[in-house]
């Protein structure tokens, strides 16, 4: 076995008894990527110098005995829209092509903070706009349960690379479930916390009200410990949460005795695919047998989200990315005059999902339109957390599976984005109503491919969403790994 | 036919806070280009706003001043529109649910006395600077664009009144007043001239009696409160003028140009400009709590209507109240002035007069000099002892704004202490008599134009400094004696 495919905790363990540097684990992880990146195109951009450097001042510390905490000498992957200060980010669009930001994002600070090693940014979707990360403008990344398939996404770059050891952790952001549908796609742990909990500073934004960065690892242990590296106040982010982070260590391994476990009636039959429908009831019979206590509950707000969804985001999305114009960075094209120079950047920089959702947007937010798409979108919005809110009175936590369907094939809904946006169905609600949620492997399909199983908890409430997660990932006992081939294309 | 105007203004304001709106940038006039600047105020990707409190505070402080209500909850939204010194392509702005809302403010003018309205008082960022390179420095005939991103994001207040006012006069007056209660809130340079504060009016005509409102002509680039005036001047005769040659009064935008004292039609707007506003996600709502709220009244200084009728109460005509009250620094050194002592006219006059001239010459302000109340209270006292006299006290005053001391250090200094020492003065008068004996004989007989020929011949003698009033009581006593 590769040092590549062991766990952050098992990693950091090595680490410490001193039988692996830094520097070596960082080779094994850097020959994993020479081997899987022809094949899977999980990264943009790698930084050799600042990897090198990292796992040197790792090596230097442990060998000093200074201890900066579980991630020091871990070689992890963001995603292209979080800024790294000189490193090339560019969101997946040509618009900011070559783009070297003057600073890094708070979580890239915190992960610096903690001694990790950031190998290098994953691709997504353009701007985070998919669920397939097909609409990078770069590079189409593969599934490397197999590579005729997409990794979901938009944060599909991370999901690849964590599942195919080209890392040993990474982050994602999260505006509709694109950590949670490409981790269940590549059958890897994803999680988006609380909003709030995480800073948004120095993360490119799509929907401001619905973004937030969350981890990618391949044990909930290992999504823990990142998420405790990236939770917590900051101060340049006006809508970070001010209280205490939710201690979730304590109760991790408590199990789920005694529970009340909610299944979403709405995500939980129609829809879905047969093996996916299949492996999540299983997930509930194992809970259930494990000692909780399971109850079918109603959400009908459900039905409305994606609806709202593609009204708030594509609204919000529209003035985030006004500010690409071609003045001040990035992708410049002349035109006669100022407005003219903006337009013809704006054309050729932006691929056609961006333009559409651009568009959207613009539109919904129009005079005489703005009560009837953005505002009745808002409502909506309240709806469905109001919903939660009643939902949360029954239960600890809600389950559902995370995807309808396993990963597709590339190129199958690329033509459709209807069907595109369906993907989205069961993760959708928890970014509207702004609390956490997890995706934990729990199976494959018939044809091999990883099945999620979607976690939910109220507000703050990672400590059960984590302690959950835990006990299922125990239950489903999913051990299976990635072979990095071909399946058969279009089965 | 006559006419009634119909006018309302919008003021914007750069608040002077240590720091931008929405980043720890520092708000500073002078700064070589874009060397004030940061993500967050370039608008880089991934930058998020974090409001400045203190610009806030001053925002409800200002609309406390106005009368008006502060929102207990209030928004930013972003308002969208595309422009090359704009960074983020939006301006973080306020909307429905501004800061304050429902004021007023009350004007004189020789027509009397009046309450504006005030629409509403909020708070949004400022833009970057353009500088368009070319001939006519206009925008479409430039060659290039200069962008400075100092300005951008430096809090802007916007204050706007109601379609109340309706004279040039009271727009001036209006404005004037504004500006008063915003310098006495030490909250702006509030500046025209520089731009720290930037006047937009919404003018248009009706006829008398009538209630609906003309056209409205948006008259923008207003650098001070003698152009507000003059361009309203203009606008008024020229819609009239339009009016009544039967034509239509067209929306647009039009510029002051100084030089050709007229208004010229900007670009016109080939439909109204929709900013798609909605609330701005990366910001929470604002809350002031009622503490909050009367902590800030509370602090809130005398403004300058309170000022000024406190003044009248002291004696103080019209205009010395207005002088002092709002003059940058006079009403604290006049009221120390006060306190300490010194007549509240005669430490009006002065600071009107030979203070003012003086600052004037030398291109300075009352803060900065070092003249201080107690130097008026002091010399008060001296010219109401005898030892000055009122012409010494003013070339006392200069003395002391030159920095060579206090008044009795200068009068002593420049040796312009009054001789009011009664021998002194009497040995003075007889030495003038007794130079020319025949005047004693013109005296007795009561020819009062000796009287004036010896004052002089003793204020000659004494070098001016005698005491005038004691030198002539002496003459008299002599003319009795």
């Amino acid at each position: 076995m590769s040092a590549a495919d062991l766990t952050i905790a098992a990693a950091g363990a090595v680490l410490r008894s001193g039988d692996l540097s830094a520097a070596g684990l960082l080779d094994a992880v850097r020959r994993r990527i020479a081997e899987t990146e022809p094949i899977v195109d999980a990264f943009l951009a790698m930084d050799e110098t600042g990897a090198d450097s990292a796992a040197a001042a790792a090596d230097e510390a442990f060998a000093a005995g200074t201890d900066l905490g579980p991630l020091q000498g871990i070689p992890l992957a963001v995603k292209d829209n979080m800024v790294t200060r000189g490193v090339e980010t560019t969101a997946g669009s040509q618009i900011l092509a070559g783009y070297r930001p003057p600073y890094d994002a708070t979580v890239v600070e915190r992960l610096r903070a903690g001694g990790a090693v950031i190998v290098g940014k994953t691709n997504l979707d353009e701007f985070a706009m998919g669920s397939s990360t097909e609409n990078s403008s770069f590079k189409v990344t593969h599934n490397p349960w197999d590579t005729n398939r997409v990794p979901g996404g938009s944060s599909g770059g991370s999901a690849a690379a964590v599942a195919a050891g080209s890392a040993l952790g990474a982050l994602g952001s999260d505006t509709g479930g694109s950590i949670r549908q490409p981790a269940s796609l590549c059958g890897v742990v994803g999680m988006k916390p609380t909003y709030g909990l995480v800073s948004r500073y120095g993360l490119i934004a799509f929907a401001s009200s619905l973004d937030q960065i969350g981890p990618f690892a391949r044990t909930v242990d290992d999504a823990v410990t990142l998420f405790e590296t990236i939770a917590g106040h900051d101060p340049s982010d006006a809508t970070s949460y001010r209280g205490d982070v939710p201690q979730v260590r304590a109760d991790l391994e408590s199990g789920v005795d005694g529970l009340r476990i909610g299944v979403i009636g709405e995500l939980a039959g129609e829809g879905m695919e047969p093996d996916v429908l299949a492996a999540f009831e299983r997930t509930v019979e194992l809970l259930s047998g494990a000692g909780a206590e399971i109850k079918t509950l109603s959400l009908p707000s459900v039905e409305h989200a994606l609806s709202a969804y593609y009204l708030i985001a594509p609204a919000e999305c529209s003035a985030n990315l006004a500010r690409f114009d071609g003045v001040r960075y990035g992708l410049r094209v002349d035109g006669d005059n100022v407005e003219q120079m903006m337009a013809a950047t704006r054309r050729r920089g932006f691929g056609p999902e961006v333009t559409r959702r651009v568009l959207l947007g613009t539109y919904a937010l129009s005079a005489g339109y703005y009560d009837a798409f953005y505002g009745q979108a808002q409502k909506v919005r309240t709806l469905v957390i109001r919903d939660f809110e009643q939902a949360y009175a029954e239960a600890d936590v809600l389950v559902s599976p995370t995807s309808p369907t396993t990963a597709f094939c590339i190129g199958d809904r690329t033509e459709d984005p209807l069907s595109m946006y369906l993907s989205d169905v069961c993760t959708i609600p928890s970014n509207l109503a702004g609390d956490p949620a997890i995706s934990v492997p729990v199976g494959l399909d018939g044809q091999g491919l990883p099945i999620g199983f979607q976690i939910l908890a109220p507000a703050l409430g990672e400590p059960v969403l984590f302690r959950v997660a835990r006990a299922v990932e125990d239950l489903a006992n999913f051990e299976a790994r990635p072979g990095l081939t071909a399946g058969e294309a279009g089965a | 036919m006559s006419y009634e105007t119909v006018i309302g203004i919008e003021t914007h304001v750069e608040l002077k806070t240590a720091s931008k709106m929405f980043c720890g940038c520092p708000v500073d006039f002078g700064a070589e280009p874009n060397t004030n600047v940061c993500p967050v105020c370039l608008g880089l990707p991934g930058a998020l706003p974090v409001p400045n409190e203190r610009a806030i505070e001053w925002t409800v402080a200002l609309g406390l001043a106005l009368g008006c209500r502060v929102a207990e909850r209030s928004l930013f939204h972003r308002k969208n529109y595309f422009y090359a010194d704009l960074p983020k392509n939006y301006q973080i702005s306020q909307f429905d649910l501004p800061l304050c809302i429902g004021g007023h403010l009350d004007i004189e003018t020789e027509a009397g006395a009046r309450r504006i309205g005030i629409t509403r008082v909020h708070l949004e960022e400022d833009t970057g600077k353009s500088t368009h390179l070319g001939e006519s420095g206009r925008i479409h005939a430039a060659e290039a664009a200069l962008l400075d991103f100092n300005r951008s994001g430096i809090p802007l207040m916007e204050v706007v009144s109601e379609p109340d006012i309706r004279s040039p006069e009271e727009a001036r007056a209006y404005a004037h007043e504004l500006l008063a209660i915003i310098l006495a809130l030490g909250i702006s340079d509030a500046r025209l001239e520089e731009g720290s504060v930037r006047l937009d009016t919404n003018v248009s005509v009706r006829p008398e009696g009538s209630t609906a409102l003309g056209t409205k002509v948006e008259v923008k680039n207003l650098n001070s409160l003698r152009s507000l005036q003059r361009t309203l001047d203009f606008e008024l005769e020229r819609q009239v003028g339009i009016l009544e040659s039967g034509g239509r009064i067209a929306q647009e935008t039009r510029h002051w140009d100084e030089r050709a004292e007229r208004t010229e039609p900007g670009r016109s707007k080939e439909e109204s400009s929709d900013y798609r506003y909605f609330p701005e996600p990366d910001l929470v709502p604002l809350a002031i709590s009622a503490e909050a709220q009367e902590r800030i009244r509370a602090s809130l200084p005398e403004l300058p209507a309170q000022r000024r009728s406190r003044y009248l109460d002291l004696g103080l005509d019209n205009r010395s109240a207005r002088l002092v009250a709002e003059g940058e620094n006079y009403g604290d050194t006049f009221d120390a002035a006060v306190a300490a002592g010194a007549d509240a006219k005669a430490a009006a006059n002065w600071l009107t007069g030979e203070v003012t001239a003086h600052l004037r010459r030398a291109h300075m302000a009352l803060g900065d000099s070092p003249l201080v109340g107690g130097h008026l209270a002091e010399l008060h006292a001296m010219v109401k002892g005898g030892e000055l006299s009122s012409t010494a006290a003013k070339d006392v005053l200069t003395g002391v704004l030159d920095g060579e001391g206090t008044p009795r250090q200068v009068a002593e200094k420049r040796d312009l202490k009054q001789i009011s020492d009664a021998s002194a003065l009497e040995a003075a008068v007889d030495e003038a008599i007794a130079a020319d004996p025949e005047t004693l004989d013109r005296l007795r007989r009561g020819d009062q134009k000796i009287v004036g020929f010896l004052m002089g011949r003793v204020m000659g003698a004494t070098g001016g400094k005698a005491d005038p009033q004691k030198v002539r009581e002496i003459i008299q006593e002599r003319a009795s004696g």
